[in-house]
């Protein structure tokens, strides 16, 4: 943010897409050397970045706690399903920027509401938002499919790059492509004025609305593109599996965001990532685990909670910035002697 | 009619559960400024542990006992262990800590008695309408609540917690030990959520059992204005009934969701709670 001027040869959103344009040639090109197991993971990775992202900017920018995203991701992916039942002339595109649209939507609702609530309230709010959402497949069971949910099948590989490309691999680079642009998007409002209007209504509300900003209006705002995420990647994760069930959404997967977003430091994107490589790496860790030491099966279900659980115990207690933060210590770190070096030769 | 009567009484049962648990969390609230997502949790491991005292017994109110007990020493241990080093930090650490734990907590229940529903025992007959059951449910909630009443306002335990939570600087000044006044807090707030899980469990017991049960205390308490213990007895109260007519008229499913509208709704129109007074922040 206060790199000096003769950094910036590019304009920040030229900057970005080339990041973003570099950042899908490493996934496409690891996707090519692994096999379809770990493009599996690559691509799950992908969506729970976006999730976690979003989350991000709304816990750790505006400081407003949601314990509810998992119902974001619900909607964004019965939103998927439907439509690819209902109406499967719609293009791919389609039915994701509408996944979106109706998290967003959702996002509105929630952060109209929460605008009002802080802390402890909006906490409990967005918790009976998780639990309650997903029980309303078994309340409407011919429309959302019961507990058992939606399944369906995408054929999203045009023709041309059916023989060449298999269907994993090219879900990958949808899911990573869909991701990718959303992040340039995150990023140019995280950097932006919004972006700094939300870091203000998180340090101090009061002194944020003395200095004009619309601090109701700044808070809805963050839930609308948090939600917005959460939906997006809802709908990738019904593209990616072709099943939307109840089961997926329950209130610990929201914890488990949350659980991300304190692991990789809280309002550091670059955690969001770090984050979500970790949601996706513990799950399959703890599998090898369960494997390797022959542990029953109530223990190896249970692991992977019980890991993000102590995780979020022992970052806030022990490492309040997260994984972000240790990077941080460190570039400072090695940075410093060289400065040192710097400003000795100077002399 | 008849359908509405039996709906109002199952409300009032219902609604004792969550009063219990809402005090639990109020108890705490109040002490430390902390709502204890982890709540849920630690009732929870009472609960199993209740059972399995229960079943290698024969005798539930052995398990009752055992469960009350643990109950307590888990909020004192996650006082003293987890809440006490975060004295100075921002609410959102605290919010988080218990997060985990619940989330840990809940995971050791599964790793130790599986994820399957076990059956769990009513403490009396449960048939028909207002059973026995249940009018043991609402007589020991009252009890409990008066007994935590009684010993907030007319006992010296009362005064120095009272003190501690409200003025810790004058409070250690006048002699009181401030830091155990809020871990007895903690232990006794536990006892009575675990007191609440016993209650609210059966007939089935499994990790997520009470995950509505929590986000009805949490309306419960936030009704009541998170401060203030009578008025989330009758906040409660109050949701038991509303949220039994919802299950009654609209489905089971919709339960959750019209909590969720009726606490939007309520701290939309009063951010303090029903029965709380605003509080001016500091500018």
């Amino acid at each position: 943010m206060t790199a000096p001027e003769r950094k910036r040869v590019l304009p920040p959103l030229v900057r970005r897409v080339f990041f973003a344009l570099a950042a899908f040639a490493v996934v496409v090109l690891l996707t090519l050397v692994t096999d379809e197991f770990t493009n599996l993971r690559i691509a799950t990775i992908g969506y729970y970045l976006i999730a976690v992202a979003g989350l991000t900017l709304l816990t750790g920018l505006t400081g407003q706690v949601s314990l509810g995203h998992g119902a974001f991701m619900f909607i964004g992916a019965y939103t998927v399903a439907l439509l690819v039942n209902k109406v499967p002339s719609f293009p791919l595109w389609a039915d994701l920027l509408l996944a979106s649209a109706a998290g967003g939507l959702a996002g509105l609702l929630a952060g109209a509401a929460a605008a009002r609530l802080r802390g402890p309230y909006l906490a409990g709010a967005t918790l009976a938002l998780a639990v309650g959402l997903p029980a309303l497949t078994r309340r409407f069971p011919d429309f959302l499919g019961g507990s058992n949910g939606l399944s369906f099948t995408v054929h999203s590989r045009p023709s041309a790059v059916v023989g060449a490309v298999p269907e994993l691999r090219w879900q990958t680079w949808i899911v990573w492509l869909s991701v990718l642009i959303a992040l340039v998007l995150v990023v140019n409002i995280v950097r932006g004025r919004l972006g700094r209007d939300f870091r203000a209504v998180r340090d101090d509300e009061v002194a944020a609305s003395l200095s004009g900003i619309a601090v109701g209006r700044t808070k809805i705002l963050a839930f609308l593109v948090s939600a917005v995420c959460g939906g997006l990647a809802g709908g990738l994760q019904a593209f990616l599996l072709g099943t939307a069930a109840p089961g997926s959404f329950t209130p610990a997967l929201s914890l488990s965001l949350l659980a991300a977003v304190v692991l990789g430091g809280l309002g550091s994107l670059w955690g969001a990532l770090w984050g979500a490589v970790a949601l996706v790496y513990f799950q399959a860790w703890s599998e090898d685990l369960a494997d390797v030491l022959h542990l029953n099966t109530d223990v190896a279900n249970n692991l992977p909670l019980a890991v993000y659980g102590v995780i979020l115990i022992v970052v806030v207690l022990a490492f309040p910035r997260g994984i972000q933060g240790g990077f941080h210590r460190l570039r400072g770190l090695l940075r410093r002697p060289a400065e040192k070096k710097e400003n000795h030769e100077n002399h | 009619m008849q359908d509405f009567f039996d709906l109002t009484l199952g409300g009032i049962s219902a609604g004792a559960v969550y009063a219990a648990l809402g005090l639990a969390l109020v108890i705490i609230y109040r002490a430390t400024r902390v709502v204890n997502f982890a709540q849920p949790a630690l009732a929870l491991i009472s609960t199993y542990l209740a059972y399995s005292v229960t079943k290698a017994t024969g005798s539930y109110w052995l398990g009752f006992a055992v469960a009350i007990v643990a109950g307590t020493v888990l909020g004192v241990a996650t006082e003293r262990l987890l809440i006490r080093p975060l004295r100075h930090r921002s609410e959102l650490s605290s919010i988080i800590v218990t997060l985990g734990l619940l989330l840990v907590l809940q995971a050791i229940a599964g790793m130790i008695w599986s994820n399957e529903p076990l059956a769990f025992p009513y403490a009396f007959d449960f048939r028909g309408r207002f059973s026995a059951n249940d009018l043991f449910v609402v007589l020991v909630v009252l009890a409990i609540a008066a007994l935590v009443l009684v010993v907030f306002k007319y006992t010296p335990l009362g005064l120095r917690m009272r003190a501690a939570a409200f003025a810790p600087d004058v409070a250690r000044i006048l002699g009181v030990r401030v830091g155990l006044m809020l871990t007895a807090g903690w232990g006794m707030a536990a006892a009575v959520g675990s007191l609440a899980g016993l209650l609210a469990t059966p007939p089935f017991l499994f990790p997520n059992v009470l995950d509505g049960v929590f986000v009805y205390a949490l309306t419960a308490a936030v009704l009541g204005g998170l401060d203030n213990p009578l008025g989330t007895i009758a906040g409660g109260f109050v949701l038991g009934v509303g949220l039994s007519y919802v299950s009654g008229y609209f489905g089971p499913e919709m339960v959750t969701i019209a909590a969720l509208a009726i606490l939007v709704i309520v701290l939309s129109v009063r951010p303090s709670g029903l029965f709380g007074r605003a509080k001016a922040r500091r500018v």
